[in-house]
């Protein structure tokens, strides 16, 4: 049962750590090896122990209490815990300490058992003298530690999604389901995302925009969304629970409220511009709708192209133009709208901006943007759209006059290749490579579809039987090598790809009247821009860092900005939702509690030792220390400053810090000097090279 | 059908004897408290038996090892120091590891400057679950120590 042996020394002086070093048996798993009461009276006999006691599981309720009461009843500063390892019970024995109202930091923890026993189990007598050393070097380091403030910090319950796709309407709805306020910010002028793009989407076929739109429908109408589409976010201050985040909505010249979306603005509009949503493919007019099913369903007026905006009369000084102002019934036409300002707090950030397409003139042998039927898989995803320039019938541009007998479809342009810098798999091209040569053989069943591949990726919920129903049922013809050209046959007009038909070692050429490169995926660069003003590291494909790839792929280095979908990485809808939701759960969880706790082990800046070198604020990870402009004796001077919310307490600034400004607490440099000093000659010679000060032994 | 009949390895000792004197060599390690810790802890968990030469030094990442430790320890003797911390790539911290191991490079340069024996400060990242790997290390640092024998420091009667 439970042995208590009680050790005590002379009384020490009151200004001192008084340490109580408790040695667990652990059952046998310490106690078979070593004698724990034996260690205990050897602890009694190091600097400032004031008592040592053993007991057979210290973590068990009787164990924990025999702590609580010697610390009271020896009015114990410091305690010193020989057992298991700190990666177990350090949480267990720090709520131990706090319950007897002692600094949770005030503990430390001497491994002799995964460091000891339990590596020399048969070598006992060395193990108890390894033993001696390992509470050595903790007692020496309990005599300097100091209590630290856990700070508690009030969360703002408010939510900010940027980006309104697929995976920014998800992560808002569930937010905003749960009874949160969510901000949906969205750069373009509408919410949909490249989903609103896409004609049908694998492997279900289902109709994309009527899937989404609906998703649009529910968060623009959602009484705990406010949406701020047009919108870009120009900063961002502060930390977890607490973001302060500066917006411009850009004008649209149309006012929201009194636009009906007629239209006869753009049929009076004179000025045609190619159309961004279906990739250049038809044109727009200056005054535009993105799309039909745009929410909010409000026009706007291109700055860059309206003739009102961008031209005067020479003569009079006046506008050229104006025509849509006088034609709307709801005269809801306004030139002098300017761009908005607007500052909102949140608690957590979602990012959800999805991806750019890689541009296939970074590989010009392709013969894209040189030859007008070779298009990318997003421009010919246009075509097979029923709101695309064509209405839907699969016709050659630039002319729309030919149909296409004979498509290929080449894998993997800009995808898994070192010579644009792209290694990575872009995981959707493969399937809906294999979507858009079906759409094709439905719509022309006379049509010939080839494919040439590397590999085909089928890995999701009935992808490779869809991939085989395109091969069998609708014969398409896959052929595995890669495309080293494609060159113009200019006396039929046609296309000719060459490559090399791997699996049976041959040169092949196939004619094609169009051809569509798979294009992978590219993070925005507007993305980009919002990585830098957060701080927010980058994988080396480029896309938004996770803060670990197995475990945690939606969280990123700075604590309440979720990342999710294609920004994270290239990924399919069902993903990008399920990865939406995720963040949105992360959020939700950490701003249900009102609060949140930062750690007591962060970093401490001396500004007397401070230079501003500002090597600190280049070595965090976490974008948690930066430097502060202050005037000091009359002069201009730069600080840095530890943001004790994004500290993650690693310790790295304190050791870059070329002046030794920085304390990193709880790792201060004299507790880990001296540990090393005491390992040669011993806790008390160790102790008294320490030159500072001691530490306040204020416990609690 | 011919018959496989398996090969007989010798079966060596696990280790060399533990040395007649406690502690020498001594290995002073210097741990991440994600990894590198946590892969001596699971050497423990595993009951993998190593020599007791190391005593290891916990720290929260490889980034907040200040190169002033290991001088320290060399300077009151240790027979070696080992660098520990997470693989490049996997740092709990994320870049920690990368600090670390530039400072490194440079220590051990400023230790060969001083006239320490080169092998005697070594860099071996240990994952959390290489607990073997862990106390493979020792066991061939103590291999070397047959080499290069004790730090020419311990001759020396320091002032702290």
């Amino acid at each position: 049962m439970g042995m208590e042996a009680i050790v005590e020394t002379k009384p020490v002086e009151e200004d001192k750590p008084r340490i109580g070093v408790f040695v667990c048996h652990c059952g046998v798993n310490i106690a078979a090896v070593i004698d724990p009461k034996k260690l205990a009276e050897y602890a009694a006999t190091l600097p400032n122990v004031v008592v040592a006691k053993d007991y057979t599981y210290m973590c068990s309720k009787p164990g924990q209490q025999l702590i609580i009461d010697s610390i009271k009843q020896y009015n114990l500063n410091r305690v010193v815990i020989a057992a298991c390892s700190p990666r177990l019970h350090e949480p267990t024995f720090r709520k131990c300490l706090a319950s007897a109202g002692l600094n949770p930091y005030l503990l430390e923890m001497a491994n002799i058992r995964e460091h000891c026993t339990w590596v020399h189990t048969h070598e006992p007598d060395v193990a108890f003298e390894k033993a001696k050393k390992i509470v050595e070097l903790a007692v020496t380091r309990a005599n300097l530690l100091e209590p630290l403030e856990e700070q508690e910090v009030s969360v703002i319950q408010r939510i900010m999604v940027i980006g309104g796709g697929i995976a920014g309407l998800f992560a808002a709805l569930a937010a905003a389901n749960a009874g949160f306020e969510v901000y949906l910010v969205e750069l373009s002028p509408t919410i949909g995302g490249r989903m609103a793009q896409l004609d049908k989407t694998f492997p279900t076929l289902d109709c994309s925009k009527c899937v989404l739109t609906p998703i649009m429908n529910e968060a623009a109408a959602h009484p705990n969304i406010k949406l701020f589409t047009y919108t870009e976010v120009v900063d961002v201050q502060g930390s977890i629970g607490n973001f302060k985040v500066k917006l411009r909505k850009k004008p649209r010249y149309v006012d929201p409220s009194k636009c009906t979306a007629c239209g006869i603005c753009a049929e009076k509009c004179p000025v045609k511009v190619p159309n961004e949503f279906d990739m250049g493919l038809s044109m727009r007019k200056a005054i535009y709708l993105p799309f039909p099913q745009a929410v909010p369903t409000v026009y706007l007026i291109d700055p860059e192209h309206c003739l009102y905006l961008t031209k005067r009369d020479p003569k009079t000084g006046k506008p050229i133009c104006g025509v849509c102002q006088r034609f709307c019934p709801a005269g809801a036409i306004n030139f002098d709208e300017k761009p908005e300002e607007i500052e909102v707090d949140v608690g957590a950030i979602i990012i959800a901006t999805g991806f750019d397409v890689f541009d296939p003139r970074e590989k010009p042998e392709y013969g894209y943007g040189k030859y007008p039927n070779v298009i990318t898989s997003l421009e010919f995803e246009r075509i097979l759209c029923a709101t695309g320039p064509t209405g839907g019938k699969i016709l050659c541009p630039p002319d729309w006059k030919k149909e296409p007998k004979r498509i290929v479809f080449i894998h993997c342009i800009g995808s898994r290749d070192e010579t644009v810098n792209a290694p990575f798999c872009s995981r959707v091209c493969c399937m809906y490579t294999a979507k858009q040569a079906i759409l094709y053989k439905e719509r022309v069943p006379d049509g010939e579809a080839y494919v040439f591949y590397i590999d085909v990726r089928a890995a999701g919920k009935g992808f490779e039987e869809f991939y085989r129903r395109a091969v069998e049922e609708y014969g398409i013809t896959y052929i595995r090598g890669k495309v080293s050209e494609i060159i113009k046959d200019p006396v039929r007009d046609t296309l000719v790809v060459r490559a090399e038909d791997t699996l049976t070692g041959k040169i092949v050429e196939v004619e094609a009247d169009l051809v569509v490169l798979a294009v992978g995926m590219r993070p925005r660069k507007s993305t980009l821009e919002l990585a830098k003003i957060l701080k927010l590291p980058l994988s080396a494909d480029g896309f938004l860092q996770e803060l670990h790839m197995k475990l945690y792929p939606v969280q990123t280095a700075v604590d309440g900005v979720y990342i999710c979908g294609c920004a994270q990485s290239p990924k399919d809808i069902p993903d990008s939702i399920a990865q939406a939701v995720a963040a949105a759960g992360y959020a939700m969880s950490l701003l249900s509690q009102g609060k949140v706790r930062t750690i007591g082990n962060v970093a401490e800046v001396n500004e007397d030792l401070c230079s501003g070198c500002g090597i600190c604020e280049a070595t965090c990870a976490f974008g948690a220390i930066s430097l502060e402009t202050k005037v000091v004796e009359g002069r201009e001077v730069r600080r840095a400053k530890v943001d004790v919310l994004r500290c993650k307490g690693c310790g790295a600034c304190a050791a870059a810090c070329p002046a030794g400004a920085i304390k990193a607490k709880h790792f201060t440099d004299d507790q880990l000097l001296s540990m090393i000093r005491a390992l040669f000659v011993g806790p008390s010679e160790a102790l008294k090279a320490i030159k500072v000060a001691a530490p306040p032994i204020k416990a609690s | 059908m011919k018959e496989h009949k398996p090969e007989v390895l010798e079966l060596k000792s696990a280790y060399p004897a533990t040395p007649k004197k406690l502690f020498e060599p001594l290995i002073v390690c210097f741990a991440c408290n994600y990894c590198t810790y946590a892969g001596a802890d699971y050497a423990g968990t595993a009951r993998i038996q190593y020599p007791p030469n190391v005593i290891v030094i916990r720290h929260m990442c490889s980034g907040r090892y200040d190169p002033l430790e290991f001088l320290e320890a060399l300077r009151l003797g240790a027979d070696f120091v080992w660098h520990a911390g997470c693989h490049p790539g996997d740092c709990h911290f994320l870049t920690g590891n990368y600090k670390a191991s530039r400072r490194f490079a440079l220590l051990k340069k400023l230790c060969e400057q001083l006239g320490f024996n080169p092998e005697r400060l070594i860099l071996e990242w240990v994952s959390a679950a290489e607990g073997d790997r862990f106390a493979s290390i020792v066991r061939k640092l103590l291999q070397k120590y047959e080499e290069i024998g004790p730090s020419p420091m311990k001759n020396f009667k320091e002032e702290l």
